[in-house]
């Protein structure tokens, strides 16, 4: 394993304007969503009700108010640590979780492998928003709940892709090379095989970012996820939903939110790609 | 090649039976009691007692997965605790409402994103080719419950075009084809074609321009054939993945409408999901689960089974 | 190296022990028929192969592609299972009660690949690839890339310039000669080279192969060259094995069988090389007929479907690999040569003219 490839793959990356305009947005969101509670102007979770649904621009509430009359500004700021975690966190434990188990699978092959996959095509035969929803509806509302359906969801997805990945590389010159020189299965594993297996993983898994998000703020969308008063933007849109006819632009903004930071996620991802392929 | 399409058929058996079991062990993940939509909490033992036996409840595991699945299979769904009704008769009724839209929406992606991606694939590079390609992002980028949400309030409240809520103008039937009731599609549909777009789009663009690469294109060009002529051998060579995808597509909508379907108070599966749901009504949850999930499966299969049909190169593993 | 005395190298068996010896080998794959009820059809891809290698010596391996040389490699070196047959290292049964323990075996024996680039990981750099094997047996990381270095050094790639490079940073003849290293750096006593210059120029070709001469001397090691390049087997080898379909059709040292070849394949195969001299041209094709099914293959001779000499006597019995005439290191399995084999040309052997090989015809 070595550390030259991904600094190339970075240096591949750097060069990306694209890529790096949409790095730069995320690390300005997850800074503002880590200093939130420094920068943002009023508490989230209290408002005057005299105050409620105030427009854009309204004095002291550069981004209006809420149905509950509580800084949109401030609920967003908030707002994005839980929905950026909601992205970030269940596809890191897939990929985690998916490459081993996915290595596993991929280099043992034989009656395990078989158990494994075909196993896993029962999960794959849930479209994913539906397993999402159904797992989130059987544990119920809750921020842990919604991650851990999440998980589940990806979990299969990354298992596919590493196996696949691993049975390719397990069949190549080097690794019986390594395995003519006595080494011992985990040995080869780390140091063989990890590292070539990795990269598209990793591009993979980086594509599911953005749908981990949409996904995750939608169960809170649903009142699957986050409970109020958390502020997380997708539980803002519906909360919101009964005063777009009042203040239509307020309900729109957390929404907004989740478009752009997803759209960033993409770029990222197809950027991550580019690179990779470039490597190869 | 007969016989890969009979194992694939074979194949889909025991997907589907796993399905079921998944289905079923799912509502039990959940914590609390099944009863509590009907039982209030401190109903008297026997109450309790006498209405698991009603239901089964008291029954060990594998025996109630047993008898579900049997009462399945001959379709019956059981009653909803909620409501009383047969669950089958609801679920038919939603899958009915929401495969209308899922078509109308998958239509009108994958044209639109046929359109899209075939022109620019075509102007590779150009100015269009990029503005195609920033579609097919927002496509799937964009939260498309949050669309619903902004093309209502442009179309409903801003300008008062399209109604913002439900199927029809009468909120007991369901959706029929007809000038009434297309007004209350519209939005929803739009919304959801906006996934299969950006999905399509993407597809067909990398398709056009690899195809277009290729030496046969050459070969045609140089054979004197004209512009059109040459478009349409790459639409024949293009037709077979956009159809897969596109068959996909219908059951993936299917399946992940719930979303909009809360948006827009869509009779569908998916607002049927929901209410199931909330009423932690286990037997409807369980039996709408079950059909789209039963219906995603055979979608898969026929996609699977029609694509060697129509690309004799490919022969899908 | 500090290491403790190395027994796992050491010469047990004496000068006069064959460093390796092979009896009755035999691997069949079965075929996927797709149907679960009917009886599953085997590959015979390796069918009851025996042979020795002496101690120093060069065994070459030749056949088409498809006649089994790789998996009887392959079989040699462990990484596959055989189905039956027996491995005797310099004496000691391999992977046996009371024999060769198979990790020590591996210490003892090891094989370069025929692909350079897929035989090293593109992720590890040149010393990285060649430190492997000796970490693996316990040597210190500082240790493991002094001796890769040294390694690098002798198969004459400077240090200095190629132990930090990938392996797309190489050309291919750098990269076996990496493979080499690789392959030396656990101090084996038997080298197998499986189709190891197939893959190379040349010119490049030549280079190696007298960079295997020289390690060969100086290490005292034996090898085993299976090739599909008749030119370069005869540079390299001491005894000639030919096989085809599975199965050793002759073998002998490599002068007998190059001049007077004594299998009708054998003989075909040589023939099949064009000779430089336009005085002797190839008056027939060499094979005839079609090479027959590897699964599940009729009884009787393999060859005969393409042999000019098939008779009676070849479809019913197989011949056996016996010992021709006058030279008993010289074994061929052809009914022709084996006296009261009942073939009609059994006792007199049909003339051969030597054709260019014998003569200069190698770079």
């Amino acid at each position: 394993m070595n550390s030259s490839y991904w600094n190339k793959v970075a240096q591949a990356l750097r060069r990306d304007p694209v890529a790096m305009a949409a790095a730069a947005l995320l690390a300005l969101l997850l800074l503002a969503a880590w200093a939130a509670p420094w920068i943002a102007p009023a508490d989230p979770y209290h408002g005057s009700m005299l105050h409620r649904l105030q427009p854009l621009g309204a004095t002291g509430h550069w981004l209006g108010t809420d149905e509950l009359g509580r800084d949109m500004l401030s609920r967003l700021l908030y707002g994005a640590r839980l929905s950026l975690l909601i992205g970030v966190v269940p596809v890191a434990a897939a990929f985690v979780l998916g490459t081993v188990i996915g290595l596993f699978a991929g280099y043992v092959g034989g009656a395990a492998n078989t158990l494994i996959m075909r196993t896993l095509d029962v999960f794959y035969a849930f479209p994913s928003v539906l397993l999402a929803v159904a797992i989130a509806g059987a544990l119920g509302p809750g921020l842990s709940n919604s991650l851990l359906a999440l998980t589940l969801v990806f979990v299969p997805q990354v298992v596919r892709v590493a196996e696949s990945v691993t049975t390719q590389v397990r069949n190549l010159d080097y690794v019986e090379a390594a395995r003519m020189s006595g080494a011992g299965s985990l040995r080869i594993l780390r140091e063989q095989i990890l590292g070539n297996v990795l990269g598209p993983i990793f591009v993979y898994a980086t594509g599911l970012l953005s749908v981990s998000m949409i996904l995750g703020s939608g169960l809170s969308f649903l009142g699957l996820g986050v409970k109020p008063p958390e502020p997380e933007w997708g539980l803002m849109l519906n909360t919101l939903r009964s005063a777009i006819y009042l203040n239509p632009w307020i309900a729109a903004l957390p929404g907004a939110m989740i478009f752009f930071t997803s759209i960033a996620f993409n770029l990222l991802a197809d950027g991550v790609r580019s690179a990779l392929e470039l490597r190869a | 090649m007969l016989f890969f399409l009979l194992k694939r058929v074979v194949y889909a058996v025991p997907i589907a039976l796993g399905v079921t079991l998944l289905t079923f062990l799912l509502v039990y993940l959940a914590p609390g009691d099944a009863l509590n939509a009907i039982a209030p909490a401190d109903a008297p033992a026997e109450v309790i007692a006498a209405l698991k036996h009603t239901y089964g409840l008291d029954r060990p595991l594998p025996v109630q997965y047993g008898l579900w699945l049997a009462r399945a299979m001959h379709g019956d769904l059981g009653n909803s605790i909620a409501s009383g009704r047969a669950v089958r008769a609801e679920v038919l009724a939603a899958v009915g409402n929401t495969l209308k839209l899922a078509l109308l929406a998958a239509g009108a992606g994958v044209l639109g994103g046929c359109l899209l991606g075939a022109v620019a694939g075509l102007r590779s590079g150009s100015a269009l080719d990029r503005l195609a390609t920033l579609l097919s992002l927002v496509g799937v980028s964009i939260p498309h419950y949050w669309l619903g949400m902004v093309l209502t309030i442009v179309f409903s409240i801003a300008l008062p075009w399209l109604p913002a809520f439900g199927a029809g103008p009468d909120s007991a039937g369901g959706w029929v084809l007809d000038a009434a009731h297309l007004r209350y599609a519209l939005l929803p549909a739009a919304t959801m074609a906006v996934i299969p777009m950006g999905i399509v789009t993407r597809t067909v663009r990398a398709l056009v321009s690899d195809t277009l690469g290729r030496e046969f294109v050459l070969a045609l060009r140089a054979r004197g054939l004209g512009e059109f002529a040459v478009f349409c051998h790459v639409a024949r060579n293009v037709a077979p993945t956009v159809l897969a995808v596109g068959g996909l597509q219908v059951g993936y909508l299917m399946g992940g409408s719930i979303l909009v379907e809360t948006v827009f108070a869509w009779p569908g599966t998916g607002f049927l999901l929901n209410t199931a749901i909330f009423q932690r009504d286990m037997p409807l949850l369980q039996g709408t689960i079950l059909v789209l999930c039963l219906f995603f499966v055979a979608l898969n299969l026929l996609v699977d089974l029609l694509q060697p049909l129509l690309d004799p190169r490919m022969v899908r593993r | 190296m500090n290491t403790p005395p190395d027994t796992v190298h050491q010469d047990r068996g004496g000068p006069a022990q064959p460093l390796l010896q092979v009896h009755k080998l035999k691997k069949y794959f079965p075929v996927r028929t797709g149907g679960w009820l009917r009886q599953p059809s085997y590959v015979h891809a390796v069918d009851e192969v025996s042979f020795s290698v002496a101690k120093g010596q060069t065994l070459g391996i030749v056949g088409e592609s498809g006649c089994g040389k790789s998996t009887t490699a392959r079989l040699v070196a462990r990484l596959l299972p055989p189905d039956s047959g027996k491995l005797v290292f310099d004496g000691e049964g391999v992977a046996e009660f009371r024999g060769l323990a198979l990790r020590d075996f591996r210490r003892n024996l090891q094989m370069v690949f025929q692909d350079s680039y897929a035989s090293l990981n593109p992720r590890l750099t040149a010393a990285q690839s060649i430190a492997f094997g000796p970490r693996v047996h316990g040597v210190t990381a500082h240790a493991a890339q002094q001796l890769a270095e040294s390694l690098l050094a002798r198969v004459g790639l400077e240090p200095r310039q190629f132990a930090a490079r990938y392996p797309h940073e190489l050309s291919g003849g750098q990269r076996q000669r990496v493979n080499i290293a690789r392959a030396l750096a656990f101090d084996p006593r038997l080298l197998i080279l499986d189709e190891a210059v197939a893959a190379l120029d040349k010119s490049v070709q030549a280079q190696v192969l007298n960079l295997l001469q020289e390690l060969k001397a100086e290490r005292a090691l034996t090898y085993l060259f299976i090739s599909h390049d008749l030119h370069v087997v005869h540079y390299l080898s001491d005894q000639v094995m030919v096989m085809y379909l599975g199965q050793v059709v002759e073998i002998g040292p490599v002068r007998r069988i190059y001049d007077t070849p004594q299998h009708p394949y054998t003989r075909a195969l040589l023939s099949a090389t064009p000779s430089l001299d336009p005085a002797r041209r190839t008056l027939q094709p060499p094979l005839q007929g079609d090479p027959p099914n590897p699964i599940d293959p009729a009884p009787g001779c393999r060859f005969r479907t393409r042999c000019a000499h098939a008779q009676a006597v070849c479809q019913e019995r197989a011949p056996e690999l016996l010992p021709c005439g006058d030279a008993p290191s010289h074994q061929v399995a052809c009914h022709m040569q084996q006296p009261g084999s009942g073939d009609s040309q059994a006792v007199a052997v049909p003339e051969f003219v030597p054709m260019a090989l014998a003569t200069g015809g190698h770079a």
